[in-house]
């Protein structure tokens, strides 16, 4: 089954013809993907790698049919780009783009909130990808492998880590979402966890969390109420110092509040298997997996 | 981004928030002008505050009261220069460059009020508290209930009828609200269109003849934003920066500077966090934070390496890539390249894993340079920290 992406999902680019646009849409349809067009306002009509591309949204899918957008526009323009696309009541919408304003990102979700028809994932995120079927996003497709480990994170780079350490003990993934690094995302921890959950391909979930905000107790509180599936988790930033900002907008300490520390323990209390330290995580997961 | 307390009120007033009357100067002569004019139309006494990106500068000596003109630049001379350490500052404290000298109020009471992002809510929050002039955490931390909160709808701003109930909330004299309204609205204002991550008056005074004033004000800015308002980022202050971020900062690197000794070189912000912690379990500590970016190029590395070198302190060097878009090879290219050029003798400990791999390992061996390579994080994380422990 996989969650939110399979072979079914007919993507449009929203920022198709830039660098990162072009590149990783090559990538995304070299994996499989159907990528149907692209959408580069003022260059409508144009052809580009052989995509069409449209200057809205809204005539993009009408055209090809898409049910997904998948953007890579610049921080100034995204969160409007995000409307658009929810304007045109795509189903899913996969923003990458890094350091969008937080007050657009209010105003953006704001919006995605009444109009109702979309889930957002991200912004700040390396997208999703469901091994066999259908990447959606710029992880690496190589290090990914078809199975049943559903993983969600706040982080890129943490995301591939816990991917590569699953597929190296053969352990495959059903899908894995990168939800973002800013403090308002679209899809959040309990959302994934919730879809994982419901899933026949996923067995088990690794979670992986970050200092900042309280995703990963509300997350805790859920699992404990919820869950059916055994879940590992990391939370990094364990010696990060307070008050800084550690690369991501929303990796901060602020107010004392938002510690690995207190994460841990509120995951912990949940029954989840907690992690101290990244390479740990393939292991942990095995053992879930064998019902150690 | 971090500004300080007389630039913030300079925004605030524009926005038609009541500051009390003042000036930042740099010198004692200054001092003495600004001092002279405010006795001259009526201030009954005058305050010197040391402007430093930290909180709890009155228990550092770094605010003072003065009855004259020259009290006031005596106080204003003393601070200019001083090494002001708060609890907000760490033992090394701030050089004080800049102070304000305002007119002192006659205040009735201390209340606070400030605006951040509700990360939950996915609004802004606006606060108010009668418990002015402490830290509002402290506060939350002892009652929560005595902080009230209203949240501000992105599209429609702060309404009346929230601001009237935080004013009436707060106690205040109902010929105080129809000016307290006006005050929040402004403050709301200006966080808004200004992009701020913070915005906060602490405290903010009533007076014994009836006004409403900030005597306090910090605001934060939204460093995703600032491409849309020049005029904002011409107010950073670099001198209260470590020298070695701002040089990072330059080059798109994201870099913390920490306590310890290893030396981190990591792409992705998850990642390079998740390093640090992976030393510290291994028994060793982080000197910095630092993520080069998903893309990194030779030059970047370059880059960095400079910087991990500029801190003294770091006695062995981690640098863990997890090459998604990167290929290896490439990146061992630029790292032996940056290693020849910067002459480096630390030891350094590659954990690389990516297209290539194999080939970037060759390239590392092959150069003759003191590289040790970690089979994967947790082999790396305790080779480095044994590194470190026999530099």
């Amino acid at each position: 089954m996989s969650i939110l992406v399979d072979k079914s999902t007919k993507v449009i680019v929203q920022g198709l013809t830039g660098r990162e646009g072009t590149f990783h849409a090559k990538a995304c349809a070299e994996y499989g993907t159907r990528i149907e067009g692209g959408i580069t306002p003022g260059k409508g009509g144009a052809t580009h790698e052989g995509w069409p591309i449209f200057n809205t949204v809204e005539e993009g899918v009408r055209k090809t049919g898409a049910n997904c957008a998948l953007i890579f526009v610049p921080p100034p323009f995204a969160a409007d780009a995000i409307m658009e696309a929810a304007a045109a009541d795509l189903p899913l919408i996969v923003c990458i783009t890094e350091g969008i304003p937080a007050l657009d990102m209010v105003r953006a979700s704001a919006f995605l909130r009444e109009r109702g028809n979309s889930r957002l994932i991200g912004p700040n995120c390396p997208g999703i990808i469901s091994p066999g079927k259908c990447k959606l996003g710029i992880m690496p497709a190589r290090i990914h492998r078809e199975g049943s480990v559903g993983i969600v994170s706040r982080s890129g780079t943490l995301t591939y880590e816990a991917v590569h350490q699953l597929t190296l003990r053969g352990i495959g993934q059903s899908t894995a979402i990168g939800i973002g690094g800013d403090p308002i995302i679209g899809t959040t921890f309990v959302d994934a966890l919730k879809l994982f959950n419901h899933d026949p391909q996923t067995e088990a979930v690794v979670m992986i969390g970050e200092i900042g905000g309280n995703a990963e107790e509300t997350a805790a509180e859920w699992v404990r109420a919820n869950m059916r599936k055994p879940v590992v988790s990391f939370i990094a930033g364990q010696t990060a110092p307070p008050g800084r900002r550690m690369g991501h907008a929303g990796a901060i300490i602020s107010g004392g509040h938002g510690t690995a520390a207190e994460k841990m323990k509120s995951l912990e209390a949940a029954g989840i298997r907690v992690v101290r330290t990244p390479a740990a995580i393939g292991e942990a997961v095995a053992a879930a997996m064998a019902g150690a | 981004m971090k500004i300080h307390e007389y630039q913030a009120k300079d925004i605030l007033a524009k926005y038609g928030v009541a500051v009390p009357r003042g000036e930042m100067v740099t010198a004692r002569d200054e001092a003495e002008r600004v001092a002279k004019a405010l006795f001259g139309s009526g201030a009954k006494a005058v305050v010197v505050k040391a402007q430093i990106h930290a909180g709890g500068r009155g228990k550092g000596g770094g605010v003072k009261v003065a009855s004259g003109v020259d009290e006031a630049g005596l106080a204003a001379e003393r601070m200019l220069g001083m090494r002001l350490v708060t609890h907000q500052t760490g033992p090394e404290g701030r050089i004080v460059s800049r102070v304000l000298i305002e007119e002192a109020m006659p205040i009735a009471r201390e209340l606070y009020l400030g605006i951040v992002l509700d990360r939950a809510a996915e609004k802004p929050v606006f606060m108010a508290s009668a418990a002015g002039g402490m830290e509002i955490e402290e506060v939350a931390a002892r009652d929560p209930n005595a902080i009230l909160k209203q949240h501000v709808e992105p599209g429609l701003g702060l309404q009346p009828w929230q601001a009237r109930r935080l004013a009436f909330g707060l106690g205040l004299r109902p010929e105080e609200v129809s000016g307290a309204v006006k005050f929040m609205a402004a403050l709301y204002r200006a966080y808004d269109e200004t992009d701020a991550s913070l915005a906060e008056i602490n405290p903010f005074i009533t007076t014994t003849d009836g006004r409403l004033l900030a005597l306090d004000a910090k605001i934060n800015f939204d460093d995703n934003a600032l491409f849309r308002h020049k005029e904002l980022r011409d107010l950073r202050d670099i001198s209260e920066e470590d020298p070695l971020e701002v040089e990072a900062s330059k080059y798109g690197l994201n870099y913390i500077r920490l306590e310890g000794n290893i030396g981190c070189m990591v792409n992705g912000a998850g990642l390079a966090m998740a390093t640090m912690d992976i030393i510290q379990y291994a028994g060793g500590r982080p000197a910095n934070f630092l993520d080069v970016g998903g893309g990194a190029s030779a030059d970047q590395v370059a880059h960095a390496f400079e910087i991990l070198l500029s801190d003294n302190s770091v006695r062995a060097i981690f640098i863990n890539i997890f090459g998604g878009i990167l290929r290896v090879d490439t990146l061992a290219n630029g790292v032996v390249e940056a290693a020849r050029k910067t002459n480096i003798q630390l030891p350094i400990v590659l954990r690389l894993e990516g297209t290539n791999v194999e080939k970037g390992r060759e390239i590392l061996q092959r150069s003759g340079l003191n590289f040790i390579v970690g089979l994967d994080m947790k082999d790396a994380a305790e080779k480095v920290v044994a590194a470190a422990e026999r530099a």
